[in-house]
């Protein structure tokens, strides 16, 4: 027994002293998107083939064991060549000025700018800083989009006729008395995720841009709008609202979005408030489904609806890298029109590329009609203090679990808000 | 003398309390046997059946778990850190122990109770520091890194529980060792370790299964695929499958089925340490 | 305790000491390494306010403890760790024990008993979360309750028992509570049942022969021999109860509002959700000295019972 230990002790030390050389040839790349891992396998084969480049592709997950991965990595400077940055402008740009990130605009301009205009403009914004931004850092591009994804409604089109509805609502009156009629058969209305914060920061964020248009929301950001204002109230009204009538599933701030697409796919709601990703993980779970795609119906029809989209998953490219041409080179192909068709064929995911628009799946090209209505935090001039956008959207719990009126939430934001500005005038 | 009272009073307190513990036994089984069950399900079926046996048994979901998962590779990584972690762990803590109830040096108790107190405070959030450390020193994405890192993690508890488990035994063996002019060294290899046995076997089963679980600290430090245990793969795993319920279920039950068997191999050896005296006084 | 003092010489003396001590040495060396050097850096940054990833880091002295003693949340899930350990010490524990007193008498099955009430613990907390988030699953299918206990309430003609139970403020946190117990009781009933079985059987003897009732010679016989052993298992459940989180998150995700919230999420959600480092590193202080707190004050109640 103990000649086993000494033996097994000195196995593991011999082991694990052999070192780790570089290659020469090869780039590393790490993700968090564990349902595409395969494909991007397959792509790394094609690439090695073509170029005889090695592109290591390692995927970490739950993504915020990716995040902690990478911050740590950045500390002790060994970031791959690429990786992906799952975090607020904010933290991007602390990552810019630390130096971990390339400045990719002049590649995006060579050619005459080929490879920007072969991407979504939206898609390129969120990894653009534009002149004049709040961060202070040199306006440019500094990632590259592999998808375009966006927000929306969803809706089962068999559950609806059950209820009699022929066709989806097309503004919130109508969606109310549609969720009535399905209370009516037995039938939930509206499943989200909403376990996880950031998904009712959407949906909140949503009807906000419709209900006081986008300068007043980012006006609110910047601190000359308290959350105390009338039209505030009337977004976190909303949430008492759906409640009060039984729209939404029971258990829907505990979770998380999995199990929300589990529950629409399973038929189980007849409204979803997901993610273009979702297609995907309904075709696993039931390729039967019959479902359309709506933007979440207005308020006030005469603001436009807003929802949030652009770029699905971005790559940078580590600006320490040995291998910066052969990196950027890489994600150069990888969003080439052909690469991005397998990818949307392979994963149902909304291409980032233009011109692979035209081959993909049909219920995703429903989700790429809302392209032009897009719009996302990180593209906003301002943005929320983190604090304070966690209070709000815990407060969006509360009222929904029926313990906070909406003025209470609406007070208790604005005070977190004060305290927020006071600090950062230090 | 048993009257006929007695005997029915005798009869009922039996089954009751062979009732409380069979309830209690039940709830700790249920939850195991519907893994497994699940894990025997299809994607149709398995939130519609409700039945404790279901119809068709479908194996599939094992063998297609193992090698999507990657299992195999998951495993003996797995195997070898925990192995490893348990085999480093014992040797070093039962040193420190030893040292600590038998010999004599300056600042003794200092580092005792700073092993001790180390139990108390948790790091939580430590991954930045540690990361910038292990880099410096090379060990990021090597095995050896990760073992060391997981033997820090045991070795608190185990000097401890090895410390309190020497001073409770006689010294008579050592002092004859010593007295035949083995040395220090020798008489813990020879007499104390041996002797040790029972609680040696507690503080396997405890790493062990703490190795065994363990993921957050194995996705942190190790980079390639090819050194990731087990848990770490079925992380990933159930991030790619997680709404294929009786893949997951079964990707669940093949990890959890080695360490079970660890337990009911060594469950004789545990008792026996705890029951004498590794925890008790 | 055995030790030689033949040594005369100090210089004797220094390498016997120095011999001694090499025997801590790989301990005390993998522990500064892990431990000693990322404490020193945690309670440094807790001095910082700092993002996690830019190179600058700004110097706060002790401001973010002042502000981590207003964080009337930090407190709150304090209180919810709190409200776990109790019910693990009050309900694990006595359940605990009661199934070790039961299985001490009883010598039918002992063995099959020992091996299954210590399954939980063997499982994964992962693991755990997942099958018992779906024991209680809230929702339904096709006209069906999908959670199992729903069903089984259902089924079994309670239907107004029925409830939202990892969604409703008022049970939520109470049903993490008794699945950490169902994980945790058999850790408690192994040493407890250890214990038991170290009490003299003649104990037992002497005091059938005076004439003793069962309740009697469990309070004035049991209980005292068994203390030691009872303040082991306080001790280590406080310590493992105060520092759940996986569980919780497992369970319900970033959920319910605050209700379920714990130290270590918070501290979680700091360092990930508010990007701030500093104040996740006194979080983590201020919980390591409360804990260290409890301990202290537990081994001082536990030194002056041993003398009684």
């Amino acid at each position: 027994m103990k000649r086993f230990l000494v033996f097994a002790l000195c196995l593991t030390l011999g082991l694990g002293c052999a070192p780790k050389k570089r290659e020469p040839n090869t780039i590393t790349l790490w993700h968090w998107m564990t349902d595409r891992q395969e494909a991007f396998e397959e792509l790394a084969r094609r690439y090695e083939e073509q170029t005889q480049i090695k592109v290591k592709i390692e995927v970490y997950a739950p993504s915020d064991a990716y995040s902690q991965k990478i911050i740590a990595a950045a500390q002790s400077k060994i970031l791959p060549d690429i990786y992906g940055i799952l975090d607020k402008k904010e933290i991007f740009a602390s990552f810019i000025e630390s130096d971990f990130v390339a400045d990719l605009t002049e590649e995006f301009q060579k050619d005459n700018g080929q490879w920007e205009q072969s991407l979504f403009e939206k898609a390129l914004n969120v990894n653009r800083f534009s002149e004049g931004n709040i961060q202070n850092i040199k306006p440019g591009i500094y990632g590259v989009p592999v998808d375009v994804t966006n927000i929306q409604m969803l809706y089962n089109k068999n559950l609806l006729k059950k209820a009699g509805i022929q066709e989806p609502p097309k503004n919130f009156k109508e969606f109310i008395a549609a969720a009535q009629a399905l209370k009516r058969v037995g039938i939930p209305a509206l499943v989200s995720g909403w376990g996880e914060l950031w998904m009712i920061d959407c949906f909140a964020s949503n009807y906000a841009f419709n209900i006081m248009g986008e300068e007043k929301v980012i006006a609110t950001y910047r601190g000359q709008v308290p959350y105390t204002d009338p039209d505030w109230i009337k977004v976190f009204n909303i949430f008492k609202d759906l409640t009060e009538k039984g729209v939404l599933v029971e258990g829907i701030v505990t979770k998380p979005n999995k199990y929300a697409e589990q529950d629409f796919a399973l038929e189980r709601a007849a409204f979803a408030f997901n993610g273009s990703w979702c297609v995907n993980v309904y075709q696993d779970m039931n390729p039967n489904l019959e479902y359309g795609v709506i933007v979440p119906p207005v308020i006030n029809e005469d603001l436009p609806a807003r929802v949030w989209g652009g770029a699905g998953s971005s790559f940078v490219v580590n600006n320490n890298s040995s291998q910066k041409e052969k990196a950027i080179a890489f994600l150069r192909w990888l969003t080439a029109a052909e690469q991005q068709v397998y990818l949307a064929e392979e994963t149902k995911n909304l291409p980032a590329n233009k011109d692979a628009l035209s081959k993909i799946p049909e219920v995703l090209s429903d989700f790429a009609k809302a392209m032009d209505k897009t719009t996302h935090p990180t593209i906003w001039p301002y943005n929320e203090f983190p604090l304070v956008t966690e209070k709000f959207t815990k407060g969006i719990q509360s009222i929904i679990i029926g313990e906070k009126t909406p003025e209470e939430v609406a007070k208790e934001v604005q005070d977190i808000k004060e305290k927020e500005m006071k600090k950062s005038k230090r | 003398m048993l009257t006929h009272h007695y005997k029915i009073t005798k009869v009922l307190k039996g089954s009751i309390i062979h009732i409380f513990l069979m309830s209690v036994a039940l709830t700790c089984l249920f939850p195991l046997f519907w893994m497994v069950r699940s894990a025997l399900m299809t994607n149709e079926t398995i939130f519609i059946d409700k039945s404790l046996f279901p119809q068709h048994l479908n194996f599939n979901n094992f063998a297609q778990a193992w090698t999507e998962g990657n299992f195999g590779l998951f495993f003996l990584n797995s195997m070898l850190y925990t192995v490893s972690v348990v085999a480093g762990i014992v040797l070093i803590s039962s040193l420190a122990a030893y040292a600590f109830s038998r010999l004599q040096f300056p600042g003794k108790n200092f580092f005792f109770y700073m092993f001790v107190g180390a139990m108390m405070i948790p790091l939580p959030g430590s991954f930045v520091p540690l990361y910038v450390l292990m880099n410096k020193l090379g060990l990021i994405n090597t095995r050896i890194g990760y073992i060391l890192c997981m033997i820090n993690v045991g070795l608190s508890m185990s000097i401890l529980l090895l410390k309190t488990f020497f001073d409770k035994m006689p010294a008579d063996l050592e002092d004859a060792a010593r007295i035949d002019g083995c040395s220090k060294l020798g008489i813990w290899w020879h007499v104390a370790l041996p002797l040790a046995k029972p609680a040696i076997a507690v503080i396997v089963i405890f790493n062990a299964l703490s190795v065994w679980n363990e993921y957050i600290l194995a996705t942190l430090l190790l980079n390639d695929k090819s050194l990731m245990p087990l848990q770490r793969g079925m992380m990933v795993f159930q991030g790619a499958h997680s709404v294929d319920y009786p893949l997951l279920m079964a990707g669940l039950t093949i990890a959890a089925a080695p360490i079970i068997l660890i337990y009911l191999l060594m469950q004789r050896h545990i008792i026996k340490g705890l029951v004498s005296g590794a925890i008790v006084g | 305790m055995a030790s030689v003092s033949t040594f005369t010489s100090p210089l004797a003396k220094f390498k016997n000491n120095f011999v001694n001590f090499s025997f801590i040495l790989p301990a005390v060396l993998i522990f500064s390494i892990f431990y000693i050097f990322p404490f020193i850096e945690i309670f440094n940054l807790s001095l910082h306010e700092w993002n996690g990833i830019s190179l600058h880091r700004t110097f706060v002295g002790l401001d973010n403890f002042k502000e981590l003693m207003q964080d009337s949340i930090w407190w709150q899930s304090m209180g919810h760790a709190g409200f776990i350990t109790l019910i693990a010490l009050t309900f694990q524990n006595m359940v605990a024990f009661a199934l070790a007193l039961a299985c001490d008498r009883e010598i039918r099955l002992q063995r099959f008993y020992r091996v299954v009430f210590f399954i939980p613990p063997v499982l994964s907390e992962v693991v755990v979360g997942l099958i018992w988030q779906w024991i209680l699953y809230s929702g339904m299918q096709g006209g069906e309750h999908i959670g199992l206990l729903n069903y089984f309430l259902y089924k079994t003609g309670l239907p107004h028992l029925v409830n939202n139970w990892l969604s409703n403020p008022d049970t939520a946190l109470t049903c993490i509570a008794i699945v950490h117990c169902w994980k945790g009781f058999g850790w408690g009933f192994i040493m407890l049942l250890a214990g038991l079985q170290t009490i003299d059987r003649q104990l037992y003897e002497a005091a059938k022969v005076d004439g003793a009732g069962s309740w009697h010679t469990f309070i004035h016989v049991t209980i005292p021999m068994m203390i030691p052993v009872i303040l082991v298992v306080v001790i280590l459940t406080i310590l493992g109860s105060m520092q759940v989180f996986v569980l919780v998150l497992s369970m319900v995700g970033q959920g319910l509002a605050y209700h379920t919230e714990v130290p270590v999420t918070r501290i979680l959600a700091a360092m990930a959700g508010t990007n701030r480092f500093g104040y996740a590193c006194a979080m983590g202080i201020n919980f390591g000295v409360i804990l260290v707190a409890t301990s202290f004050i537990l081994k001082k109640v536990s030194d002056r019972v041993k003398q009684a």
